[in-house]
C-alpha cells in the first residue's frame, strides 16, 4: 500500500520541510530560536524513535548519546580550537563509538532489563562528566561563545551565532535525520527491524541475525542522537552535564509516545506539541507543569498511539 | 424522556475538568498571573520599567526560588513606594527556568523577545547562569545574576553579565580562611559535594589554606546521588583538627546525623557553609550534633546577628521573623544568608538606571547602563544594601562584601566574627571592559 502512496509520502514530508523553510521569515525572534531548538530536539527524538518505534527497544539511556555528541563536539571546540564542521563530525563519531561498545553489552538483554541496563550506563556516563570535572567543568559546564570560528564556504563566511545560520543548521539537521529515518524504515533493513519489534524469535528463525540488526538500529539511533547533541551545543553555545542526566533520556521517550511511536513524523509533532504546550501554559500560570501534565494525560488517553499514530489509524493508513 | 448513560471516558473527562478547575482555584498562585498582568502593565500610562526576573520556580532550586521571588517582590514594592526608578514604577516579569540550563536560555530569550523587558536579573544556580549567559550576550541585554559562583568574576561569561549584589565563593573563602586557621586548627579535611559548587570550595580553600600555613589533610568529594555518608567518614584522617563541610540538598540532615553517630562526643572542630542548612530549622531533630560548631553566613539568619536599622527594615519588609522563618509560618525557614542579593541587585539596578539616564531597551541606553555600572567603585550600606557596604570591581563585574562567622548556640546561630570587605578581595583574572558592546 505504501508503494502506491510514495508520491504522497514524499510530498507530505517535503511540505513540512518547505513550511519550516518559509516559517523562518515570518515568525518573531523568540519563536525563530524556539523552532530551531524544536527541530534539533525532534531530530534527537527521530533517532530515539528508530529504536523504540521501529525496533521495539525502549532505552532510558539516550541522554548518554546526546551528551556524547555534545561533549564530542564541544570539548575539541573548547580546548583544541577545531572548526565547527570537524567538531560536528567528532560529536557523531563519539556517540557512534559509544553506541557500538555499549550496544554490544546492553543488547544481550531485552525488555525491562534493556531499559534498566541502558539507564545504568547512562548514569555512569553522567557521573563521569561530573567526575572528570577538570576537563568537562562538571555540572556548571562551559560556554562555546568565542570558540566558534566562522565557516568559509567559498567566498562566503558563515557566522554560527547568526540567527539565520542557526535556524538553517537546525533545519538541515532535522531534514537529514528525517530523511535517514524515512529511507531506513522503507528499506529492507527497516522491514527487518519492524519484524524484530513484532516477533524477534520468528525473525531469527527466518535466518536473520537479529542481534546485528538491533546493534545497527542502536548505532544509527545513537549517531542521530549524537548529531543532534553536537548541533544543540553549537547553536546554544553551551555544553553541560545536565544534558546527560536522566531527564534528557525521558524527554525523547515522551516526545515519541506523544507524537506517535513508529511514525516518521511523530517525533517532530510530539516535540513541537510538548514544547509549545509548556511555553503557552507558562504564560498563564506558574503551575504550568500541572497543566502540561493534565494535557499530556488527556492526549495519551485520547490518542494512545500518539497524535500521528491516531491519524494513521483513522485516515491515512499508508503514512510511514 | 430519553436517558443517556455516562461512559467511563466521559466520567474521566469530567473529573479532569473538575480537578483542573480545583487546581486553578486553590493553587499556590492564581492561574492568571504573568501573562495578563503584562498586558495591563504594557497599557499603563505610568511607563513602567519592566524587569525580567529569571527564577527557579521548579526543579532542584525551587526552595531558593520561592524566597528569591518573595524578596524580589518585597524590593519592588519598597522601591515603588519610594518613587520607583528614575520616577518610573518597577514591574517584575517573572519566568521560570526550571533550574535547567536549556530552559534558562529559553527564559532569557522569552523575556527579551516576547516580554520585551528592559533587563534581566535574578537567577541562582551556576549551571543555569552559565547556560543562559551566552544568550544574554547575543541578545545584548544586561543580565544581573545572584548566584555566588566564581563564573562571573572568572571572566568566562561576557560583558552583559554582572553579579553586583552578592559576593562569590572565592571571595567568601578568601575572607574567612584566616579565622578558621587561627581559631580552629591547621590540619583540615574537606567534605564537599562532587560537583562544581564543591569544586570552588576545594580549589580556593586549598590555595588559601596553604598560604596561611595550614594543610588540607584529605579531600572527600561526595557524589550528588549519595544518601548515606558513613562510609566516607572512615577516610577522615585521625589527626584532623578541622572538618570543613559544605553539603547541599535534602541529604544534609542525614549527613549530620551520621556524622554525630560516627564521632560521638569526640570530634574535630566542625566548620560548615550555611548553604548546607539553608531553609532548614536548626532545631530540627538530628541536628543536635552541630551544637558548638561554626558556620559561614553571608547575612546572619537570626535577628541581632547584624543589628542595624537597615537590616531590621529589610527583615520587616520581607516578613521574616527574628529566627529567620516566615512571620506567618515558623516552619517556613528562609534562605536568609543569600536572598539579600536579590534585594540588593534591584537597588543596584535602580542606582544604575538613575545615573546612566537609561530610558528604553536598545544599544545606546544599554551601553550607558553597562558603562555606568562598570564605573561604580562600590555601594554604601543602607536600606538598599542591608548586608553591608560593598566594593565593586568593574573589570570583573563582581561585588565584594563582608562575611559573618556564627556558632551554633542552643539551636540557633550566634555571630562570633565579622570580616572586613577588604578581607575578601583577590587579584582579578579578567577584564570584561575590554570586550566590545
Amino acid at each position: 500500500m505504501r508503494g502506491d502512496h510514495r508520491s504522497a509520502i514524499v510530498a507530505i514530508h517535503a511540505a513540512l520541510i518547505a513550511a519550516l523553510v518559509c516559517l523562518q521569515v515570518v515568525v518573531p525572534p523568540f519563536h525563530h530560536m524556539l523552532l530551531a531548538r524544536i527541530m534539533v530536539l525532534a531530530a534527537y527524538a527521530i533517532g530515539y524513535n528508530l529504536l523504540l518505534g521501529y525496533t521495539g527497544l525502549m532505552s532510558l539511556g539516550h541522554a548518554m548519546f546526546f551528551a556524547a555528541g555534545m561533549y564530542g563536539a564541544g570539548l575539541p571546540l573548547f580546548y583544541l580550537g577545531v572548526g565547527a564542521p570537524e567538531a560536528l563530525l567528532l560529536g557523531i563519531a563519539a556517540s557512534l563509538v559509544l553506541a557500538v561498545v555499549i550496544g554490544a553489552l546492553t543488547l544481550r538483554t531485552s525488555g525491562a532489563s534493556f531499559l534498566i541496563v541502558t539507564l545504568m550506563f547512562a548514569q555512569v556516563f553522567y557521573l563521569s562528566t561530573l567526575y572528570f570535572n577538570r576537563i568537562t567543568l562538571g555540572d556548571q559546564g562551559f560556554v562555546l561563545a568565542g570558540h566558534l570560528p566562522p565557516i568559509s564556504l567559498g567566498a562566503l563566511r558563515v557566522t554560527l551565532s547568526e540567527p539565520v545560520v542557526r535556524y538553517n543548521l537546525a533545519l538541515a539537521t532535522f531534514a537529514v535525520c528525517l530523511g535517514i529515518s524515512l529511507w531506513l524504515v522503507g528499506s529492507p533493513i527497516g522491514r527487518v527491524l519492524v519484524a524484530i519489534r513484532e516477533n524477534e524469535d520468528r525473525t531469527r528463525m527466518l535466518g536473520y541475525n537479529t542481534f546485528a540488526y538491533k546493534l545497527l538500529a542502536l548505532t544509527i539511533s545513537a549517531a542521530i542522537a549524537g548529531f543532534s547533541g553536537s548541533v544543540y551545543a553549537v547553536i546554544t553555545s553551551y555544553v553541560g552535564a545536565s544534558f546527560a542526566a536522566i531527564l534528557y533520556s525521558i524527554y525523547p521517550l515522551v516526545w515519541t509516545l506523544l507524537g506517535g511511536s513508529g511514525t516518521a513524523l511523530g517525533p517532530f509533532v510530539g516535540t513541537a506539541v510538548m514544547t509549545y504546550t509548556i511555553e503557552t501554559a507558562s504564560r498563564f500560570t506558574s503551575s504550568y507543569l500541572i497543566v502540561v501534565g493534565v494535557i499530556l494525560v488527556a492526549l495519551v488517553m485520547r490518542f494512545p498511539s500518539g497524535i500521528v499514530g491516531a491519524l494513521r489509524q483513522r485516515w491515512v493508513p499508508w503514512l510511514p | 424522556m430519553s436517558t443517556k448513560r455516562i461512559s467511563r471516558r466521559e466520567a474521566l473527562r469530567a473529573a479532569g475538568i473538575v480537578v483542573g478547575a480545583g487546581i486553578a482555584g486553590v493553587g499556590p498562585r492564581p492561574l492568571v498571573p504573568s501573562g495578563l498582568r503584562q498586558v495591563v502593565y504594557a497599557a499603563s500610562p505610568e511607563n513602567p520599567l519592566r524587569i525580567g526576573f529569571q527564577v527557579h520556580r521548579t526543579g532542584i532550586g525551587a526552595v531558593y526560588g520561592r524566597w528569591w521571588e518573595r524578596t524580589a517582590a518585597a524590593a519592588a514594592t519598597y522601591i515603588n513606594e519610594k518613587g520607583g526608578m528614575a520616577g518610573r514604577p518597577v514591574r517584575l516579569v517573572s519566568e521560570d527556568d526550571g533550574t535547567d540550563p536549556a530552559r534558562g536560555a529559553i527564559a532569557v530569550e522569552k523575556l527579551t523577545s516576547e516580554d520585551k523587558v528592559d533587563l534581566i536579573f535574578g537567577t541562582l544556580f551556576s549551571n543555569v547562569v552559565i547556560g543562559s549567559a551566552p544568550r544574554a550576550g547575543e541578545l545584548k541585554i544586561p543580565y544581573l545574576v545572584v548566584s555566588e559562583g566564581y563564573h562571573v568574576a572568572s571572566g568566562k561569561l561576557n560583558r552583559y553579565c554582572f553579579q553586583p549584589g552578592i559576593t562569590d565563593v572565592r571571595a567568601q573563602l578568601t575572607a574567612i580562611s584566616s579565622w578558621i586557621v587561627n581559631n580552629l586548627g591547621k590540619k583540615i579535611t574537606m567534605i564537599y559535594p562532587d560537583y562544581a559548587f564543591g569544586y570552588d570550595h576545594r580549589d580556593f580553600w586549598g590555595k588559601g589554606a596553604a598560604r596561611l600555613g595550614a594543610t588540607v589533610q584529605a579531600l572527600i568529594p561526595i557524589p550528588p546521588t549519595e544518601t548515606s555518608f558513613t562510609k566516607y567518614f572512615s577516610r577522615i584522617p585521625a589527626d584532623t583538627e578541622v572538618l570543613y563541610h559544605v553539603m547541599v540538598g535534602p541529604g544534609v540532615p542525614t549527613f549530620v546525623k551520621e556524622l554525630g553517630e560516627y564521632f560521638g562526643s569526640k570530634r574535630p572542630h566542625l566548620f560548615g557553609f550555611i548553604d548546607s542548612l539553608e531553609g532548614v530549622d536548626l532545631a530540627s531533630p538530628g541536628l543536635e550534633f552541630l551544637e558548638g560548631s561554626h558556620f559561614w553566613e553571608a547575612f546572619p539568619r537570626y535577628a541581632g546577628g547584624y543589628n542595624t536599622s537597615f537590616e531590621r527594615t529589610y527583615r520587616e519588609r520581607l516578613g521574616v521573623s527574628a529566627s529567620g522563618a516566615s512571620a506567618r509560618d515558623p516552619k517556613d525557614v528562609s534562605t536568609y544568608s543569600h536572598m539579600f542579593g536579590v534585594w540588593e541587585t534591584l537597588f543596584v539596578i535602580k542606582q544604575t538606571v538613575e545615573q546612566s539616564g537609561y530610558k528604553r531597551p536598545g544599544p545606546k541606553d544599554y551601553k550607558a547602563f553597562i558603562e555606568t555600572l562598570e564605573r561604580f567603585q562600590g555601594f554604601s550600606e543602607g536600606v538598599g544594601h542591608p548586608q553591608g557596604p560593598k566594593k565593586f570591581v568593574g573589570r570583573i563585574h563582581q561585588a565584594f562584601g563582608q562575611q559573618f562567622i556564627s556558632r551554633v548556640d542552643t539551636k540557633r546561630l550566634t555571630v562570633v566574627h565579622k570580616t572586613k570587605v577588604e578581607d575578601s578581595l583577590y587579584p582579578p583574572e579578567a577584564d570584561y571592559t575590554k570586550q566590545p558592546l
